[in-house]
């Protein structure tokens, strides 16, 4: 899955979108919107609330169609095309069982109207049903099982249609947070093990580190940068990208001996990556304790320099309020005009 | 405490007692009536007990019309009200269009004043047309009665139906029409049964307008009511109202038993 390496013939990727773009109630929501998928990857779209994803999705799946640009799944162009009559297969947020089915009819229905033959739907459908763990609720209705299965019955009607695209538009959202971690990580498990290209939307951003190969952060019905999770925390291209994902202490300025100064453009320091001790050190200046706020695993510790207040995330022994010593920056991101210039290490 | 609440349970008991008689005596006074020879006033059972009456009503060929008439013009009335209706049913909980609303409320509207004025007015537009005295005219008349429930009951069900069960059934390779017939049409079902059944028995028991149109030439069962309560003997009028309460009374069950029961629940996912 590493670009550059293979030649042009088998890098058909799994989805293609091109300059798409939908306006809806006169506004441009998305907006000449470009994305590659590769063939089997899991690919997170994730954005804060109003950015379009759902209304890209609806695009890729048929239910909307662009003003302009093209979708192409697996190396077909399908704009024209309406959802029933495209490859892909969708998992709704409310996941939309139908109430009149039971289970087993919820997961056949894909197949029944293809015309499937009836051993083979039979077959089939308990095979999913096996793989998603719901063999024992294969004749109960959709409101007698609980939010978790109603979830895998929806990934299960997916699945059975064997798409060549599968579109989850934020499937954990209805669960609670403890069932959340689990069923994303069967999906994880289950998405790999059937190598099924896959957009998961989401606005969750512990989600989309977790659980995909690729991130593309949308904002505004763009995208931003599309990379890999490490590499989308360790260098956010633009300073949405750092201040969405993770968190960011940003100013307006240039980092000079270790100190924000002003100078064009911003300074995004994360705040694990301040460094306070009782003693001066190179690059380091004075700094008061102002607030310790513990955080589960960590403490968030206000630090006042004089030049700027720093935000920082700290573990092992925690100094108390009023405590007087030395705050460094470990590493920053320099950006220009939003755009990321370069990653600044130590106090240089 | 314990004395408290038996005199509580005696006293809702009573309340029930009571609140069956009232429902229940017309019913069983009606029944005896249909059974008995005769009644003189102040005996507390009848003079004696017959099936006569009976005979009566279905010898008589006046009465049997009547019966017939009905049974031929409720079912007609009941099919094209639904074959117009519900297209315009489904229209209205789906789309929005203008004149949507002075729509819903005109046909509101037109239920909620007192029928004769219409009646009236309907009846010189029929002496216009020879549709006085005719089935047609009666048909007419009656459809009108059915086009409320046949549209509002419906139209509120295909509305209620959620679009991303339709979406996913497209999604899932179903055409348009498929998904229509298997899932939009399918969760609308047990209104669409309600509305045939309120239909029904709107149509059935029309009589001011049917009375006004049909007679003296064709009378179905209620407007036959009129003549037989001055014209034949009490019995008679208590079988014939037997008669007439017996399509509701077994479309009330099954509503009870298929709709409200069950079916109507399963659909809207409310219970
Ligand atoms: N039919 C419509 N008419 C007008 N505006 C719309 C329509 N559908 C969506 N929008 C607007 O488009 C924007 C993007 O909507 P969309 O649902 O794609 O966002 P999203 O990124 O999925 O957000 P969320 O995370 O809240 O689900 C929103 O501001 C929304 O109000
Ligand atoms: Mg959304």
């Amino acid at each position: 899955m590493t670009e550059g390496t293979t030649t042009m013939a088998d890098t058909t990727p799994g989805l293609r979108l091109a300059a798409l773009t939908k306006s809806l109630g006169g506004r441009r929501i998305v907006d000449s919107l470009a994305l590659d998928v590769h063939p089997g990857e899991m690919l997170a779209l994730l954005g804060p609330s109003g950015c379009g994803k759902t209304t890209t999705l609806r695009m890729i799946a048929g239910f909307l169609s662009p003003d302009a640009g093209r979708v192409e799944i697996a190396g077909r162009d399908v704009t024209a095309l309406g959802p029933e009559r495209r490859p892909s297969a969708m998992v709704f947020q409310q996941y939309a069982l139908w109430p009149h089915m039971t289970v087993f009819r919820n997961v056949a229905y894909p197949l029944r109207v293809r015309g499937v033959d009836r051993h083979e739907i039979t077959r089939r459908v308990d095979e999913v049903l096996a793989l998603v763990h719901l063999t024992h609720h294969r004749d109960s209705r959709p409101a007698q099982i609980s939010g978790g299965e109603q979830q895998r019955v929806a990934l299960a009607r997916a699945l059975v249609q064997q798409p060549d695209l599968l579109l989850l538009d934020e499937p954990l959202s209805n669960l609670d947070a403890k069932l959340r971690v689990q069923v994303r990580e069967e999906i994880r498990t289950l998405q790999r093990s059937l190598g099924i290209t896959t957009i998961i939307v989401t606005h969750d951003q512990d989600e989309a580190l977790s659980i995909s190969d690729r991130i593309a952060v949308m904002h505004d019905g763009r995208i931003e940068q599309v990379s890999t999770p490490s590499e989308l925390y360790a260098r956010p291209a633009t300073e949405f990208v750092a201040q969405f994902v993770g968190s960011v202490n940003s100013y307006e300025g240039v980092l000079r001996d270790g100190a924000v100064r002003p100078g064009p453009g911003t300074i995004a320091i994360r705040p694990e990556h301040i460094e306070f001790r009782l003693e001066a050190r190179d690059g380091a200046l004075p700094a008061v304790v102002r607030s310790v706020v513990p955080r589960g695993h960590f403490h968030e510790v206000v630090l006042e320099r004089e030049d700027v207040t720093l935000r920082a995330y700290m573990t092992g022994r925690i100094p108390d309020e009023g405590t007087r010593g030395w705050a460094r920056v470990q590493q920053a991101l320099r950006y220009r005009d939003g755009h990321l210039q370069e990653v600044v290490e130590g106090q240089a | 405490m314990n004395a408290r609440r038996a005199l509580r349970e005696i006293g809702i008991g009573a309340l029930a007692i009571a609140l069956m008689a009232f429902i229940l005596g017309p019913i069983l006074w009606l029944g005896a009536h249909a059974f008995a020879t005769s009644w003189t006033f102040p005996r507390l059972s009848a003079d004696g007990w017959t099936t006569h009456w009976w005979h009566e009503v279905f010898a008589d060929s006046a009465l049997a019309g009547a019966i017939r008439t009905s049974l031929l013009i409720t079912p007609v009335v009941v099919l094209i009200s639904a074959v117009i209706c519900l297209p315009a049913a489904y229209a209205i909980g789906r789309h929005s269009f203008p004149g949507r609303r002075l729509f819903l409320i005109g046909m509101f509207a037109a239920n909620a004043f007192p029928k004769i004025g219409l009646f009236a007015s309907l009846a010189a537009l029929f002496y216009a047309m020879n549709l006085m005295g005719t089935v047609i005219g009666i048909v007419i008349v009656q459809l009108l009665g059915t086009i409320v429930f046949m549209t509002w009951i419906p139209a509120s069900a295909f509305a209620a139906v959620p679009r991303s069960l339709e979406e996913a059934a497209r999604d899932a390779g179903a055409s348009r029409l498929t998904v229509f017939r298997t899932i939009t049409l399918r969760l609308a079902m047990p209104s669409i049964l309600v509305a045939v059944i309120m239909s029904f028995l709107a149509s059935f028991d029309e009589a001011q307008g049917s009375y006004l149109v049909g007679a003296p030439n064709i009378y179905t069962m209620p407007t036959e009511m009129y003549a037989l309560v001055e014209n034949y003997p009490i019995q008679v009028a208590a079988v014939f109202s037997i008669l007439l309460s017996v399509p509701s009374v077994i479309l009330i069950g099954l509503a009870r038993q298929h709709i409200i029961g069950g079916r109507l629940a399963e659909g809207f996912q409310i219970r």
